[in-house]
């Protein structure tokens, strides 16, 4: 009998801890992206770099910059020796531990991706969400203001966001903060499109139609309604973005406009340093590639997961 | 006077290049304070435009209104933007087919109820969140303040419905228009959603427009019934009459095709023929007459005149179905569908 009333206890309890309100749809995408082994992955490789980035200084076994043992250590010449004990993946062509560079070098890129996708995003969202709100609020006036706006945009979206880079890094001059504008200001077309385009398609949903039904005024149902409901695909685009733009500024890097130093190595620094060396020695080329590849691997998988879990469609 | 009259609505669709659509062709119906009308007919009858023409709801571009509305005598087609705003909501509110979607799926139950409040009672923090638990038990949402935190894809259909009625109902409006409220519902909810509607027309004296395809609904719900087709009202009676004599051959043809529990084994439902997309100008005739089965050539000399009889039974049809060829079919209209509430209650003695 008591085994009994123990359960209706139990089950009472369940009951009562069930009280604590709703879960939105956050908590709920979350709960999926924990159980999706890709977002895991993702996840776990995110995570794993910026622990290096931000462990770096601790983590590198030797001064990146650092050429001394060079001429212990090169023999013949044109000989770049390889993985060693002292070097576990070798030196570079100046005889810089390779391990050393790539692990300080991740925290320009994340720095980089951070700093050009908020800035991006912040633009970007800015931007858009004027355009629907104005388009969704004042009638004929907003439609005028939406169209001027997305013209705007979609001249900066014809350009090659590369080139466009290109030309933000020219006229800002060399520099990491040329590098993060110029990244940044690519992004920007992208995401006011995608949020203009995700409050429009909300602007026509049932519920929306409900709370006008119900005298609910626009400047609340823009705000209140739309904006939130629209935030999802900008949010998963701010995930896909970091991964391209860690490729975009290991990409302007690349073409020397980073302004990397040799003190402050970056992947795409690294990858054009290489090039000399390509018949020789691949694996200078192949170290940075991989490690470009992985960290935007992570960001594209979660980011992926993400756009899933968010779905309205496929949510129970 | 009645609560909503209106008057020859019409609402025509227009875009470049292509010829007018005549959604709505003309309506009129009035709506009496504590009434239920329904607006009954297939898809693509005009019911739903009636409805959104009604309270302002259809866009401002390529659309056409016209005709008389008059709410408390007030004119609701001619009425500025701002004056509409405020009633809707407050005076007039709708319920509309589908619950998950017309709730907003990433803010709680209970803001959006709240929300109402705020805007037509100016009510907030505390006394606006015991409003809204109230408005929840009201209408039949056990455990409310748990359910006010709560998000819409936690709630079950009938719950979600249930909470669209309470924000419609919240302000205590005059005139309710529920477009389908049951269609996305299994049959045990929509008799329970029904009997809610039932019941806050009875208590509040709200006047209810019941838009819907479902006759069942209609036995069990509706004083008046208007029968749309092709943007025109073809019968429209009580529901007395109209289930026991419904003179319009289309009117005829749908209560013919529900489904009757007393029918044979074995025997095929029997459908109107053809769709609603066959059909001709009403300018040219009737728009029934290619999908019908009493035609007759006067059908095409050009629209037919609403005809009244003196029992206030209105037909829009030149050889209506008379007498012996109803009684077969009017057998299927007292036990329409296993939805109803009382409809076999109601029309035992016409059977």
């Amino acid at each position: 009998m008591s085994a009994k009333t123990d359960r209706i206890d139990r089950l009472a309890e369940l009951t009562a801890r069930k009280d604590e309100g709703g879960h939105g749809l956050w908590y709920e995408a979350f709960r999926r992206l924990r159980r999706n082994p890709l977002a895991m992955t993702g996840a776990v490789i995110i995570l794993l770099f910026v622990l290096i980035a931000i462990l770096a200084p601790w983590l590198a076994p030797h001064d990146p910059a650092a050429q001394t043992w060079l001429g212990e250590i090169r023999g013949a010449e044109g000989f770049i020796p390889g993985p060693r004990s002292g070097n576990w993946l070798g030196v570079d062509g100046l005889g810089r531990d390779e391990l050393s560079r790539l692990i300080i070098g991740s925290r320009q890129s994340l720095l980089v991706g951070v700093v050009a996708t908020l800035l991006g995003f912040t633009a970007g969202a800015i931007l858009g969400g004027l355009s629907g709100a104005f388009l969704g609020m004042f009638g004929k006036a907003g439609r005028w203001v939406d169209s001027i706006l997305m013209r705007f945009n979609d001249m900066a979206l014809a350009v090659p966001s590369l080139l466009l880079a290109i030309s933000v890094a020219t006229i800002l001059g060399q520099g990491l903060v040329t590098v993060m504008i110029a990244v940044g200001v690519t992004q920007i077309p992208v995401f006011a499109r995608l949020l203009r385009g995700s409050m429009l398609a909300q602007s026509h949903s049932d519920y929306v139609l409900a709370s006008t039904a119900l005298g609910v005024r626009k400047r609340r149902i823009v705000l209140n309604h739309i904006l939130p409901n629209s935030m999802s695909p900008v949010l998963v685009q701010a995930t896909l973005s970091l991964a391209t733009a860690i490729i975009e500024a290991a990409g302007l890097s690349f073409l020397g406009l980073g302004g990397a130093n040799a003190a402050n190595p970056e992947w795409g620094v690294m990858l054009a340093d290489s090039q000399q060396y390509l018949a020789t020695n691949l694996r200078l080329a192949v170290y940075p590639a991989v490690a470009i590849i992985i960290t935007a691997l992570g960001f594209t998988l979660l980011g992926e997961a993400m756009r899933e879990a968010l779905d309205p469609k496929l949510r129970k | 006077m009645a609560l909503l009259e209106v008057e020859d609505l019409a609402v025509t669709f227009q875009r470049k290049g292509t010829a007018p659509v005549h959604a709505v062709d003309g309506v009129s119906f009035t709506v009496a304070e504590g009434q239920v009308v329904g607006l009954v007919g297939e898809s693509g009858c005009g019911k739903s435009v009636t409805s959104l023409a009604l309270m302002g709801l259809l866009a401002k571009r390529g659309v056409k209104v016209g005709g008389k509305a008059l709410f408390d005598g007030n004119d609701l087609l001619t009425m500025p933007g701002s004056t509409l705003r405020d009633m809707r909501g407050s005076e007039m509110a709708m319920i509309f087919q589908d619950p998950l979607s017309s709730l907003n799926p990433v803010i709680p139950i209970g803001l959006q109820v709240t929300e109402v409040l705020k805007r037509h009672r100016g009510m907030k923090g505390e006394p606006a969140e015991k409003e809204a638990a109230d408005l929840l038990d009201r209408v039949g949402i056990p455990d409310p303040r748990r359910r006010l935190k709560e998000y819409p894809h936690q709630l079950s259909g009938g719950m979600r419905q249930r909470a669209l009625i309470a924000m419609a109902v919240a302000c205590r409006p005059r005139l309710l228009i529920a477009d389908e409220p049951t269609t996305a519902l299994d049959v045990t909810i929509q008799a329970q959603i029904l009997e809610l509607l039932k019941e806050l027309v009875a208590q509040q004296g709200t006047a209810l427009i019941m838009i819907t395809h479902d006759l069942g609904v209609v036995a069990g719900l509706c004083d008046e019934i208007n029968v749309m087709y092709a943007g025109r009202v073809v019968e429209g009676a009580a529901r007395r009459p109209l289930f026991a004599s419904p003179t319009h051959p289309y009117s005829v043809g749908l209560l013919g095709s529900i489904p009757r529990l007393d029918a044979p084994r074995g025997e095929k439902l029997k459908p109107i023929p053809g769709s609603v997309r066959d059909n001709i100008a009403w300018a040219d005739g009737c728009a029934f007459a290619p999908r019908c089965a009493h035609r007759t050539d006067e059908c095409l000399d050009g629209p037919p005149a609403l005809v009244q009889t003196y029992t206030g039974h209105a037909y829009r049809c030149v050889n209506p179905v008379t007498g012996d060829e109803v009684e077969a079919v009017t057998a299927a209209a007292t036990l329409p569908a296993p939805s109803i509430v009382d409809a076999t209650t109601d029309s035992d003695g016409e059977a």
